[in-house]
């Protein structure tokens, strides 16, 4: 793939003098922890790329969360109809309550679940183990939602201090109620980030979910499976469609409008092709070297990306499913220029900085530069190594990447850098609103999406569009 | 020809003080001088489980390593696994001061990390955690959880406290063996030189469902090894307190009774005790009466 064109203005020195100055203003100990984590992108060296997946200095603002919210908040929680318990104390559960926008099909209590089920630990429960409220929640829960396919059991973090056993609690339950009933040990002190809570996931489906169940209709050439998209705004529902179109039959999706059975089932599919690489290689990982599955990362944000993931789709299939890539591109291509052709005069030549999970930030980049749009400045709360490696080659010589990024540096990088347009999380929205700068929640897509797949680039051509050309920001006078 | 073999997990329980890491190191000396590979995981935050074969005042412990690293993410199995006297393998959880802390979860995230890290090799014979006193709270079961330790020695002496922590020790592995497969293996008894000691032991052993599976007997060769921080195998390998270790090692090593306890109330345990004659058969009215009163 060609290198992008620099963005004007940026180059390696002056990104590197921006770093120096933002470092320049911490104490010597944490600007010497936080110095590896940032870096001015050379695209063809990604072994330049920032140090990651560290624990945050202290005394910073952090954007990051739990092992408990990586588990609940993304594996977990979509998948409709199970019943998901938080077990220990009220708050997580509570505060984890249908928060990702991860939408859902049917109806709440008898196929779906959306609900906050606690064991809501007390004192005693702490003196005297929780292992007996745990078992008559379960019992309860059952009985009052009998048409649940399984229950999840999340560890808070006072589960694990007091060492209960939640893993022959889940044994002796699934033979009771028979039905599958899988432990997560994801207390939140465990890991870094919520990206340890993403691996634990991974790791119960490993060992309680794969391959315990079938699917009921025959097996056949075009099977896949749709891994690590949690139908954020309807995400799955505007990618699947396109996956149906080329002839390919979708049999199990992980996990967004998910359905435990046909997860437990996806070891029989022929192909897994994987969205969020960040949360779900692991699984891919373990189908792969178990049964023999390939997998493959695909990106549909933006035309660009879908047309290209398309074709490499097809590459692993026959001529039947390259023909359907090849008509299903042509079909939607005159609409999504008609797309370019209205957003594109408006927002040429805007820039923007990007901080979400991660993958998000180099997914997305595509999807902007359709519309014209320069990536500045990228960097997740969470990714890895191997999710720097990815980025590098999609961003321009000299840009700003920043690994677990604190307010104080973002602050600072927007403030010097400029963009357009900031995408991060709900903890940076309200800041740079404030100070008159376009912004949008890019975790949930602000209330809005999908994002993903031909329908979803409408509706982001039209958000981005409306934050960055939005009259607003020309009325917010600095009172100072 | 031997079938694939497979690595034993053993844990060591019993009353603090009454020799568990003592008796585990020269049994674990004793099974490596019968050829055996082994590992020790010590369980407790005092880590003296590992002294005698290291020669080592103490082990750094994966919490020490990780309360330094920051994560335990950082750290690296190399750091904390260090080999002994005849190959054994040797790890210490390690954990807070008393009074501070949580020392239970100190072993589960010792244990995990072993596990991940794959300190668990195939050419293991034997592993053996050796646990803290009493089972004060789910961390300190964490060798008993399903996959790990499935047979359990409890040390015990003649003492009475020592026989209540028995007793007491078997109710958990009761409540663990209803859901796992966790056996009570034996009672080792560590001489105390009490009355009557070996037949109360097996006494007991025998209301408790299991056996005897030997009698160390007391001798002051032990202390004399490990002032030089040394097992008694090691220290004077011809020594008859060697001998009865190799015999424990190879008690050990050959044992198949592996029962669900069958732990005694209080008063069975005191109608045991009042039958050797440790307790005597008291008038209700005497109870609470000072001698001279």
């Amino acid at each position: 793939m060609a290198e992008r064109k620099p963005v004007k203005g940026v180059t390696i020195e002056s990104t590197e003098k921006l770093i120096a100055e933002t470092l320049a203003e911490m104490p010597e100990k944490a600007a010497k922890k936080r110095a590896p984590h940032l870096g001015a992108n050379e695209p063809t060296v990604s072994s330049c790329a920032v140090k990651s997946n560290k624990k945050v200095v202290p005394g910073v603002m952090s954007q990051r969360g739990c092992a408990y919210a990586g588990a609940k908040g993304v594996v977990w929680g979509p998948i409709r109809d199970m019943v998901h318990v938080s077990h220990g104390p009220i708050g997580c559960g509570v505060y984890s309550w249908g928060t990702r926008r991860n939408l859902m099909q049917g109806i709440p209590g008898v196929t779906s679940f959306p609900m906050d089920f606690t064991s809501d630990f007390q004192e005693r429960d702490i003196v005297y183990g929780g292992d007996q409220k745990l078992e008559k929640l379960l019992r309860e829960a059952d009985e009052l939602f009998p048409l649940n396919k399984g229950m999840s059991i999340l560890s808070e973090c006072p589960v694990g201090l007091i060492g209960d056993d939640i893993n022959a609690t889940a044994k002796k339950m699934e033979k009771e109620l028979d039905k599958l009933v899988v432990p997560c040990n994801c207390e939140g002190f465990r890991g870094v980030s919520q990206s340890l809570g993403h691996h634990i996931s991974n790791d119960s489906i490993r060992d309680h979910i794969i391959g315990k169940y079938e699917f009921t209709e025959k097996a056949g050439p075009y099977d896949v499976a749709l891994i690590g998209d949690y139908n954020i705004g309807g995400d799955v529902w505007a990618a699947k469609p396109i996956l149906e179109e080329i002839g390919l039959n979708v049999k199990s999706v992980w996990t967004g409008d998910g359905e435990v059975e046909k997860i437990a089932a996806t070891h029989t599919v022929k192909l897994n092709l994987i969205h969020c690489y960040r949360s779900m290689n692991y699984m891919c990982k373990v189908m792969e070297e178990k049964w023999g599955i390939p997998w493959l990362e695909y990106n549909f944000f933006g035309p660009t990306k879908i047309e290209e993931s398309l074709r490499a789709i097809g590459e692993l299939f026959d001529d039947k499913i390259k023909k359907n890539v090849e008509k299903v591109i042509k079909k939607y291509r005159k609409e999504m220029d008609g797309v370019i052709a209205q957003y594109k005069p408006r927002l040429d030549g805007k820039t923007a900085m990007l901080f979400v999970g991660g993958l998000r930030p180099r997914h997305t980049i595509g999807a902007y530069e359709d519309l014209g749009i320069q990536i500045t400045g990228a960097g997740y709360e969470f990714a890895h190594q191997d999710d720097y490696d990815r980025t590098a080659p999609e961003m321009a010589k000299g840009t700003l990447i920043y690994d677990d990024v604190s307010e104080f540096e973002l602050d600072k990088f927007v403030e010097e850098l400029k963009p357009d347009l900031v995408g991060s999380g709900i903890k940076e929205k309200y800041v740079f609103q404030k100070a008159g700068i376009p912004f949008r929640q890019m975790h949930s897509w602000d209330y809005s999406g999908p994002y993903h797949g031909y329908e979803g680039f409408k509706i982001f051509a039209r958000d981005i569009d409306m934050a960055i050309n939005s009259p607003t920001w020309g009325l917010v006078k600095s009172p100072f | 020809m031997e079938k694939s073999k497979k690595m034993r997990q053993i844990a060591i329980y019993g009353k603090g003080g009454i020799g568990k890491s003592t008796t585990t190191q020269n049994t674990v000396a004793g099974l490596a001088s019968l050829g055996k590979k082994v590992m020790i995981i010590g369980c407790d935050p005092k880590a003296d489980s590992t002294r005698l074969i290291l020669h080592a005042k103490a082990q750094e412990t994966v919490m020490d390593k990780v309360r330094e690293l920051g994560t335990v993410e950082d750290l690296e199995l190399e750091d904390v696994l260090k080999w002994g006297y005849g190959d054994v393998k040797c790890v210490e959880s390690g954990g807070p001061e008393p009074g501070v802390g949580c020392a239970g979860r100190g072993v589960i995230t010792a244990i995990n990390f072993l596990e991940e890290e794959g300190a668990y090799t195939e050419d293991l014979d034997f592993v053996f955690y050796d646990v803290l006193g009493d089972v004060v709270c789910g961390g300190f079961a964490m060798p008993i959880r399903e996959n790990k330790a499935e047979e359990i020695y409890i040390v015990v002496s003649g003492e009475m406290m020592a026989m209540y922590a028995a007793n007491n020790i078997s109710k958990g592995i009761l409540k663990y063996s209803s859901s796992g497969n966790v056996r009570l293996a034996g009672l080792i008894c560590n001489s105390r030189n009490t009355d009557c000691e070996a037949e109360l032991i097996e006494a007991l052993a025998a209301k408790l469902g299991t056996q005897m599976i030997h009698f160390v007997p007391r001798d002051n060769q032990v202390q004399r090894a490990e002032l030089r921080r040394m097992t008694v195998i090691e220290y004077s390998p011809e020594h008859k307190q060697a001998q009865e270790y190799r015999e424990l090692a190879r008690k050990i090593d050959e044992n198949k009774l592996f029962v669900v306890p069958t732990p005694l109330e209080m008063e069975e345990l005191e109608e045991l005790l009042m039958e050797f004659g440790i307790m005597e058969v008291d008038d209700e009215e005497n109870v609470g009466k000072a001698e001279n009163a």
